[in-house]
């Protein structure tokens, strides 16, 4: 990539009449290995540099995109944003360019994880498959590493910058009629321990063979870490002041207002330790911590710049790349912990459900906030304070409105990693009420 | 294309590939998008890559790569090789493919209308003009519409010596309603839910959606779902229009029968299957009226799971899957062919650009069309029908199922009574599909395009094709997702 990258954008607008423009570079090396009974059988390392520019003419704005950095290839997506821009309607509401601000470095880039090589990551998945195939069961999942680049200019001066690396291990072990799962993420791959990951995994699957079939009803359950990330995780988008605006959040007519137990207290915070991402938005703008519920009510909401201006509040720095419909959303989210082990929930149940993660999690409706989805890979019957057996996997439907209000105790909050939706920090919670609507076969 | 594709290829088989296929790719997209009277988005991208695929020491390696001068291509070509190799450290059997011939071809897909030489403004111009229709409604709150088009020319050259040059253009567009009333949010779209219709055509498809015309008669319903009964809990014979049981098709027969899937390749993300080997050709999967295909053929249609080669240099094939309710079919590739006892793949690997490798993934998988009519179908004492997905969610292995859709209507003997809001069913794959009781005729079949289905790890996003006509079901349960 050109060092001097944007002042080519910049040029190549100027030659075209256009001084303000805005660019986004992203650059990014990610490698994965892949394994599925007990081999690598998919392995894999993708390498790319994106610049996306975005002019803003007269109250115009459009975005293109390419990965040709040569001159020509920086000139032509210059003036193809311009034309596209110039064809649009003016809008009265879109804000100018942002101006600099002081952005603080979050630092997240680790050489340990940048310079992994595939050789590091098929030993560590040889090591992780030996802990779980040593148990008679089969194992499957990932191993990935990477490093990712974003920068941020425009005309007015942005000069934003970030920088960080990401492992990510995950594994499921299965045992004939039983599985259990394990994942764990971090910007420093030292962090992750792939075999303690699978041994984890292989007790989840051994502990949950030959399930019973409980059934459908309502339950108390307790919800490990990932499971709490993808369920409740879904919810932020809706922590937006373009959605409020737009008719399309659960929290419209709802902001300020107890909605959760008050054991219930969310933010959200891109330089938490636990966190990964910019402290910055696609706009540029510094990244400001926010309350989004306090003991269960719900308090501030995330604004990008225009719709902070149309609502007359100050701006929060969570905007997407413009133009774009959906305005902003908070995505370094921080669920506060409680003091109380997943141990400890077990020991304190006399008839609940431990559930490992949560799967196909989709929108039932969208302003009772109600999910539906099923539990995976390693769902155990709680009995008088011990894991009994394993259970056959349910399907839920629950209002998240009712399930945060119904939350008896929390675990101390953790970086937690799934798979329906960006990793969160968040504790395990043990929840009364929760509505398992069917069984599955296994 | 063809050269960094061929020196690619030279560089890999220097270094000892035992196998390798390259996919160079250029690929162009549009998208625009109108929110309440404004632009909500506007963008072109443009992008260009190399993946490149090996086998090496009995192993894959898959190195991708947008730095595609000669220095860029042979670090990815020696990367991949590096790849295939680390594998041998958690290696149990050395990987074979099936036999493929070799092809030269070139192709590309049919069209009209190519939607890059629209000007802007006009199809800002029909947007805006579909806003204003749905805005006319005063109880609607939020009206977007959209359209998306994607070229894709992708070179694939092998050591078979295969090259095969291939253009694919989609188009896709729709619009949807969303009125906000006293503590309550309800939507209709049209043509279909999550950007509307999506097939692998030019600009026409847009005119042919009528999207303008539509548009009063979907902010309507929207408003109206309101004060509409809640959908009734209890078992119910199911009518489902065809753009329902698109999606029905897709997560209940498309997904479970994924060899790859079967054998254990997604056990840690997208999950396995119900299906076994041994129920090829003895499970019944549907009722004796529910005739299934994959066809990626032009002839079955603009698709978005149509070509003329996978992305492993297979051709094209029609297969059936379910012939009158018996399973007959997986979907396959060269290395999984062997483990249903076939000689060759039937062309299934797809992978969705550049930078990631091909996978076992959905052609058009369709429910051929039933000998009913429409009234047919509708001719019963009691039913519900229901129109357009609004969610959707099945578990790992495509048993338990669960969709809601945007709308429904109680149907007494034969004909549309009150409309229902909230409506829901669920299910369990097989017994559903063998519950099929008619199912409409070619005239009422639609080739819907599904434009954002998920597998793979890191994911891959690819569009599948699932032509459809209404079908009826009897006695499945309903209302489900707000059982109290």
């Amino acid at each position: 990539m050109p060092d001097d990258l944007f002042q080519q954008v910049l040029d190549a607008a100027r030659a075209l009449g256009v001084t303000g423009i805005e660019a986004i570079v992203s650059e990014e090396t990610q490698a994965l290995t892949r394994f599925a009974n007990d081999a690598i059988h998919q392995n894999v390392c993708e390498q790319s540099t994106q610049l996306s520019v975005r002019p803003v003419i007269d109250g115009r704005t459009a975005r293109a995109t390419t990965n040709r950095l040569d001159g020509d290839g920086i000139r032509r997506v210059v003036a193809e944003a311009i034309a596209i821009t110039r064809l649009t309607e003016r809008d009265a509401d879109l804000p100018p360019l942002a101006e600099p601000s002081e952005i603080e470095d979050v630092p997240r880039y680790f050489d340990s994880t940048a310079r992994a090589t595939p050789e590091d990551r098929a030993q560590a998945v040889a090591e992780a498959i030996h802990a779980v195939s040593s148990e008679g069961q089969t194992a499957a999942g990932i191993y990935s590493t990477g490093e990712s680049r974003f920068a941020l200019y425009n005309s007015r001066g942005v000069a934003a910058s970030y920088r960080e690396t990401m492992a990510r291990f995950s594994i499921t072990a299965m045992a004939g009629d039983s599985s259990g799962w394990a994942k764990a993420s971090a910007c420093d791959r030292r962090a992750l321990d792939p075999v303690a990951l699978a041994r984890s995994a292989a007790r989840k699957a051994d502990g949950s063979r030959h399930p019973r079939e409980l059934p459908a009803g309502r339950y108390t359950v307790i919800l490990e870490p990932a499971a709490v990330l993808d369920l409740v995780g879904q919810m932020f988008m809706d922590f937006s002041g373009t959605a409020l605006a737009d008719g399309r959040s659960f929290l419209k007519d709802r902001v300020g207002r107890k909605l959760f137990g008050e054991n219930i207290t969310i933010h959200d915070d891109a330089r938490h330790p636990l966190q990964s991402g910019a402290a910055f938005d696609a706009e540029g703008v510094p990244r400001r911590r926010l309350t989004l519920v306090d003991a269960g009510v719900v308090r501030e909401i995330a604004w990008c710049r225009q719709a902070a201006a149309l609502a007359g509040v100050p701006a929060t720095g969570h905007g997407f790349p413009l133009p774009n419909e959906i305005g902003e959303a908070p995505m370094n989210i921080v669920i506060a912990g409680g003091d109380t082990s997943v141990e400890e929930m077990v020991a304190a149940t006399s008839r609940g459900v431990l559930v490992t993660r949560l799967w196909y999690i989709r929108e039932v409706d969208p302003y009772e906030k109600i999910f539906t989805g099923m539990t995976r890979d390693g769902t155990f019957l709680v009995e008088d304070g011990k894991v009994s057996a394993g259970v056959r996997n349910f399907r839920f439907n629950v209002g998240l409105l009712e399930m945060l209000s119904n939350v008896e105790a929390l675990s101390r909050a953790v970086r937690a990693s799934g798979e329906e939706t960006f990793d969160m920090v968040a504790p395990a919670m043990k929840v009364r009420g929760f509505n398992f609507t069917e069984v599955t076969r296994f | 294309m063809k050269d960094l594709a061929l020196r690619a290829l030279d560089a890999v088989a220097r270094r000892g590939a035992t196998y390798a296929d390259i996919r160079a790719v250029d690929s162009r997209e549009r998208a625009f998008s109108t929110k309440n009277g404004k632009i909500g988005h506007l963008s072109i991208a443009e992008s260009q890559g190399i993946g490149i695929r090996v086998l090496a020491d009995g192993c894959w390696g898959f190195a991708a790569t947008d730095r595609l001068t000669p220095a860029g291509i042979e670090a990815a070509a020696a990367l991949a090789l590096r790849i295939a190799r680390a594998g041998t450290l958690a290696r149990t059997h050395e990987v074979a493919l099936a036999p493929e011939e070799k092809y030269q071809a070139v192709w590309t897909s049919p069209m009209q209308v190519d939607p890059f030489t629209v000007p802007v403004d006009r199809c800002l111009a029909v947007l805006m003009a579909v806003d204003q229709e749905l805005r006319h409604n005063p109880g609607v709150s939020l009206a977007e519409a959209s359209m998306q088009f994607e070229k894709r020319r992708q070179v694939f050259v092998s050591t078979l010596g295969s090259v095969i040059d291939q253009t694919r253009c989609l188009s896709g567009a729709g619009f949807s309603a969303l009125s906000y009333h006293d503590g309550e949010i309800q939507k209709r779209s049209f043509p279909n839910s999550f950007g509307g219709q999506f097939q692998l055509k030019g600009y026409e498809l847009v005119d042919e959606l009528r999207l303008v015309e539509n548009a009063p008669r979907i902010a309507e319903e929207a408003v109206a779902l309101h004060s509409a009964a809640q959908c009734p809990e209890g078992e119910s014979d199911l009518i489902l229009d065809s753009t329902q049981l698109g999606l029905q098709i897709h997560e209940s027969i498309g997904h479970p029968i994924e060899l790859d899937r079967v054998l254990g390749s997604e056990a840690n993300y997208a999950g396995m299957s119900f299906l076994t080997l041994d129920q090829l050709n003895h499970l019944r999967y549907g009722s004796d009226i529910v005739n299934v295909v994959c066809d990626a053929r032009q002839q079955h249609g603009p698709g978005l799971g149509t070509f003329a080669f996978d992305d492993e240099g297979v051709p094209a094939q029609g297969n059936d899957i379910i012939r009158h309710g018996r399973f007959v079919g997986y979907m396959t590739s060269r290395e999984t062919a062997a483990a249903v006892g076939a000689a060759r793949s039937n062309g299934c690997m797809r992978a969705d650009g550049w930078a990631r490798l091909p996978l076992i993934r959905m052609t058009n998988v369709s429910l051929e069309p039933g000998e009913q009519t429409l009234e047919e179908v509708f001719d019963v004492d009691r039913a519900i029908y229901m129109e357009t997905n609004r969610s959707w969610s099945i578990d790992d292995k495509r048993y338990n199922f669960q969709f809601g859709c945007e709308i429904a209507w109680e149907i007494r003997h034969g004909k549309r009574t009150r409309m229902l809001k909230n409506p829901s069913y669920s299910g369990i794959s097989t017994e559903f599909w063998n519950a099929c009781a008619a199912i409409a005729g070619r005239e009422h079949w639609t080739l819907w395009g599904v434009p954002n289905c998920g597998k793979g790890q890191p994911e891959q996003v690819i569009g599948t094709g699932h032509g459809a006509s209404p079908a009826r079901f009897r006695k499945i349960k309903v209302g489900s997702a707000y059982v109290a």
